[in-house]
């Protein structure tokens, strides 16, 4: 099965998860991968290569294995760099996942360490948000405001699942602009260069939420317009436990370390310490190691394989879908209706179905996994009046067949509510 | 096929027509549980008369399938019923529910209620089945209080 350029049934022999076979001899229908990817063995066994025999701490250790971990952990930051066109790779902070990095951000305003105008908060300062944000990106500035006086602001979302952009909202009180590269509900890319074109205008800094895009298309973080990027390293082949804060290396410098710890700093007093330069500034304690590894692996993985391939397979995917859901009586889907500026994320409601129930019948019967509930986006719930969706989501290793199981699934848990 | 031993002709049709769905007056305590993780919720109202006895359990939430039917099983059983035997029929479902499936319901006590012995195998779903229980068990405390 080759379409786009892109071998899926090579491709599906790379991740062992699919050679398994759920109870009662049902397949895996993996429709997931908006919350969490599937691990080729090239990620899987660099990382079991590493804790068998080039294991150890980095960055201090004077050892041979010391020097193997610190090169391979190093290593891992060159080829992200290189996978989203970093001018620099210093300008590749390893966080936790992309929750943290969002939140290494919001703890930089409002630091009264800090005088650099473009950081500082208080009362009658603005930061911009949206509707369709993921809480990772909400309740971090919630806080923020609470700790600052600041006020948040936030666009709509339009009834199709769109932006409402009103560049009126971003004002010269506004100090960040912190949005959704693309969202995980309604699959929507968002404008992201006309955005942030007002929001320099304004002198506002600009932070994107790349979870959802980094893994799907090729992105070249110079040319976004963003001044910062985040994104996560499980939703792109990688492991969990690591994520990614890129940013541009004058406004890392601008901004004040996050944790403190080991390895963040350049010198210490008993009353005060100077610090690291970027990117190990923000990089406290025993990093993540062998997770960066891993991430290191899979964006080589993702490379092999091809993002304009890709982006591509995942658009045939999407067309497909959004034409077999139109048929499903009852369906109503939230989002764009169309291909254009959209990725391979559906979420909809069936008709006197609770979602639960859909996700239900749907892995029990057909083994067909996808993500029911709010998805970590609430407020954007609640625009639509809705509980709760159901969500497919689709990454390079889904076939056309795949939605089909779906569509099949969506009729028979119809026939049993009916 | 797990899935469809769960969804038990019980189950769909307390959840196609609910019983006793609507809030009423008079009530002696009125609580309202959430589910964070999956939005479900309910606002339930008890009225306790004369030696315990349950004169009403109203209730109006929502969610999926198996929280709804639950909450209209539980009304079934505990009105008419008192205090004190319902509170152990509470604890029998509550044990079943828990049980990872290996637990053998009770059917003597839990009457319908044993319906839902195939949510337990579902870790996932038992907090649906328990919603309204929870929530009558804390307003049957708090009717107590006042």
């Amino acid at each position: 099965m080759t379409y786009d350029g892109l071998d899926v049934e090579k491709i599906r022999k790379d991740f062992p998860v699919f050679s398994r076979e759920l109870p009662d001899g049902r397949p895996l229908v993996y429709l997931d991968s908006g919350n969490s990817s599937q691990k080729p063995n090239q990620v899987i066994d660099t990382m079991r290569e590493h804790l068998a025999f080039h294991y150890s701490n980095v960055g201090r250790a004077m050892h041979l294995l010391g020097a193997e971990s610190t090169d391979a952990y190093e290593g891992a930051r060159d080829k992200v760099a290189g996978f989203i066109r970093a001018p620099s790779r210093d300008e590749v902070v390893f966080t936790k996942n992309a929750s943290e990095a969002l939140n290494l951000v919001a703890y930089s305003f409002g630091n009264p360490a800090v005088t650099d105008p473009r950081f500082t908060l208080g009362p009658g300062d603005e930061i911009v948000i949206s509707e369709m944000e993921h809480h990772s990106n909400i309740v971090p500035w919630q806080l923020l405001v609470q700790r600052t006086g600041a006020t948040l602001k936030w666009f709509g979302v339009t009834g199709d699942g769109r932006l409402d952009y009103d560049p009126g909202v971003i004002t010269e009180r506004t100090k960040i602009v912190s949005i959704a590269h693309q969202s995980n509900v309604l699959g929507t890319v968002n404008p992201v260069a006309e955005v942030a074109a007002r929001a320099h205008e304004m002198g506002a800094l600009v932070l994107l939420d790349a979870s959802q895009s980094v893994p799907h298309h090729p992105v070249d973080v110079s040319r976004l317009g963003a001044d910062l990027v985040a994104f996560t390293g499980h939703k792109m082949v990688g492991p969990s436990g690591i994520g990614v804060l890129w940013g541009r290396a004058e406004v890392l410098d601008a901004m004040p370390p996050f944790l403190g710890g080991g390895e963040m700093i350049e010198a210490v007093w008993m009353d005060r310490s100077t610090y690291a330069p970027v990117p190990h500034k923000f990089e406290a304690g025993t990093p993540p190691i062998v997770e960066a590894v891993g991430l290191g692996a899979a964006v080589d993985y993702l490379t092999g394989v091809g993002m304009e391939s890709i982006e591509a397979h995942e658009r045939t995917l999407t067309a497909h879908a959004l034409d077999a859901l139109r048929e499903v009586p009852g369906l109503r889907l939230i989002g764009p209706d169309t291909i254009e500026e959209r990725g391979g994320t559906l979420s909809f409601t069936l008709e006197g179905i609770h979602p639960h129930d859909v996700g239900q019948i749907l892995d029990d019967h057909f083994g067909v996994a996808v993500r029911v509930g709010h998805h970590c986006a609430r407020p954007l719930h609640l625009r639509f009046g809705i509980p709760a969706t159901t969500r497919a989501s689709f990454y390079l290793y889904n076939t056309t067949g795949e939605i089909d199981a779906l569509v099949r699934g969506l009729h028979h848990v119809q026939k049993v509510f009916a | 096929m797990i899935g469809e031993s769960m969804y038990q002709e019980l189950i769909l049709e307390h959840y196609k027509h609910p019983q006793g769905r609507g809030l009423r007056e008079p009530y002696d305590a009125e609580v309202h549980h959430v589910n964070p993780t999956c939005g479900d919720e309910i606002t339930l109202r008890v009225k306790v008369g004369d030696a315990g006895k349950i004169l009403d359990v109203s209730y109006d939430g929502q969610g999926c399938s198996i929280s709804q039917a639950a909450a209209s099983v539980l009304h079934e059983l505990a009105t008419g019923s008192t205090v004190e035997e319902t509170l152990s029929v509470v604890d029998e479902f509550t044990r079943l529910m828990q049980g990872r499936g290996k637990v053998e319901a009770d059917e003597e006590v839990l009457g319908d209620a044993v319906a839902f012995a195939g949510v337990a195998k579902f870790p996932a779903r038992v907090k649906c089945a328990l919603l309204s229980w929870m929530a009558y068990k804390d307003a049957v405390v708090r009717s107590a209080a006042t």
